[in-house]
């Protein structure tokens, strides 16, 4: 592969597959928290709409949620989204489905006496929720949250398809012009394995972070852990969503 | 624009053969990666390091990177190395060995749930390695991670339209095609859109259903 195609278009294409694992991770996050809070909301109309929301999105293939958002919201409401914002559409969406089913789960698993010695206290709803359910929540989400991280990661692969100059897209762009498969999708498999290693061991850093600040020390870390740390949470988040 | 009753009739012929398709790659796929997650979780546990360290990376490795880059690597690559498959086959092969992956970790942990004692036990009745796996391990670890498997079965579904990318004639490629001859994009893309809710969401009842019975 020569120099110029790759600055002019694995090094962008890298850029633009960050870009999305970013604005989609966002949006995945703010769905996330809304529909699973929702989800614990003492009115049952909430509590249903918010579950309709999570079934429908579950249920539903990324790939062609993203096609539906880039075929045919444009004719349906008479403006054509970009690409680039129909896919993040889609990833945010649908992963936060995801995301809100781990919301729920960790919101849950505090104890139930954390909530009554808020009633007990007084405090609004919002208040026990912001000081008292959130800070113990945050930390159990974190793991699961990382698994997702991955997987909205390689998600972002699809994006291609419609035509976005991501990672994959490059690939393909560069295999058209070098013949060279293997070669380049080696390499972009490497990319992609490099980037998820990053996203691993960030939100590791960040789940001690969390846990320390609520009087929690996570052993291990370092080197011998890398492996090993991303298999034992694989193991816990158990058979839920993969 | 209106919704069009007749396109979505015209698009039925397609869509049921798409359906089959899609079917047909679901249960290949499961049994690939069925067997190839029970080899490597066979191997996570091998007696020397030379074997565990190898299978570890490589399982991390596949399951870390995109199905989709996977799916074109096998496509695009395999033929170089004189390995001839149609796409459909390249397509199930590649979501099998991507999802064997993930059925890997099920195993694993299935396994590990299975009580010392009992290794010690086939230990001390000097059953040979194939003995001890598959009449006292196996049969134990499987019925508890049999709804953790189902949920896999589920994820492969919602991956199987990446296929179409290669153009495999499953639901997604038999929609595209239809819009191509016909210039009508939304009904057939709401059809298999709703198809896949349709068969999605009794199937995670089904796997909650069978996770109340089978893991207590």
């Amino acid at each position: 592969m020569t120099a110029g195609l790759w600055q002019n278009w694995v090094l962008p294409g890298i850029w633009i597959t960050i870009q999305l694992l970013v604005y989609s991770a966002a949006l995945a996050t703010a769905v996330a928290f809304t529909v699973g809070i929702a989800r614990t909301h003492s009115s049952r109309v909430v509590r249903f709409l918010a579950g309709f929301y999570t079934e429908i999105f579950r249920g539903m293939s990324a790939l062609i949620l993203m096609f539906w958002l880039f075929f045919v919201v444009p004719p349906l409401l008479g403006w054509q989204l970009v690409p680039m914002w129909a896919a993040v559409l889609a990833l945010g969406l649908s992963y936060g489905a995801y995301g809100a089913e781990i919301v729920r789960g960790a919101l849950n698993s505090v104890a139930p006496a954390q909530r009554e010695a808020g009633v007990a206290l007084s405090f609004t709803p919002w208040q026990r929720m912001r000081l008292i359910l959130l800070p113990q929540a945050v930390p159990e989400m974190i793991p699961p949250f990382c698994n997702l991280l991955v997987e909205l990661l390689k998600g972002t692969a699809l994006v291609s398809l419609l035509g976005v100059g991501d990672v994959s897209f490059a690939a393909y762009l560069v295999r058209l012009a070098t013949q060279e498969s293997a070669q380049i999708y080696t390499i972009s498999l490497v990319i992609y394995f490099v980037l998820a290693f990053v996203v691993t061991r960030s939100m590791k850093a960040l789940e001690r972070k969390t846990k320390r600040n609520i009087g929690i020390e996570v052993p291990g870390g370092g080197l011998g852990a890398l492996f090993a740390a991303r298999t034992a949470v694989t193991t816990t988040s158990g058979g839920g969503e993969k | 624009m209106t919704w069009d009753w007749s396109a979505v009739a015209d698009f039925m012929p397609r869509f049921w053969d798409g359906v089959f398709i899609t079917l047909q790659i679901l249960v290949l796929g499961s049994l690939i990666s069925f067997t190839l997650g029970l080899v490597w979780a066979i191997g996570f546990r091998a007696p020397t390091r030379f074997v565990r360290w190898p299978v570890n990376v490589v399982t991390e490795f596949i399951r870390t990177t995109p199905l989709l880059v996977q799916l074109f690597f096998l496509y695009f690559v395999l033929p170089e190395w004189g390995v001839q498959f149609s796409a459909l086959t390249t397509g199930t092969i590649a979501i099998g060995l991507h999802y064997s992956t993930y059925t890997a970790q099920v195993y694993r942990a299935g396994i590990e749930a299975v009580p010392a004692g009992q290794w010690e036990a086939a230990k001390a009745l000097s059953l040979p390695a194939h003995r001890t796996w598959f009449a006292v391990i196996l049969p134990q670890a499987i019925r508890r991670i049999t709804p953790a498997l189902g949920n896999y079965v589920i994820a492969m579904l919602k991956d199987t339209p990446l296929l179409a990318a290669i153009g495999v004639l499953e639901m997604l490629q038999q929609s595209r095609l239809e819009s191509a001859s016909t210039f009508q994009y939304t009904e057939p893309l709401t059809v298999i859109g709703i198809a896949f809710i349709l068969i999605a969401y009794p199937a995670s009842l089904l796997v909650r259903t069978l996770e109340r019975r089978l893991v207590r």
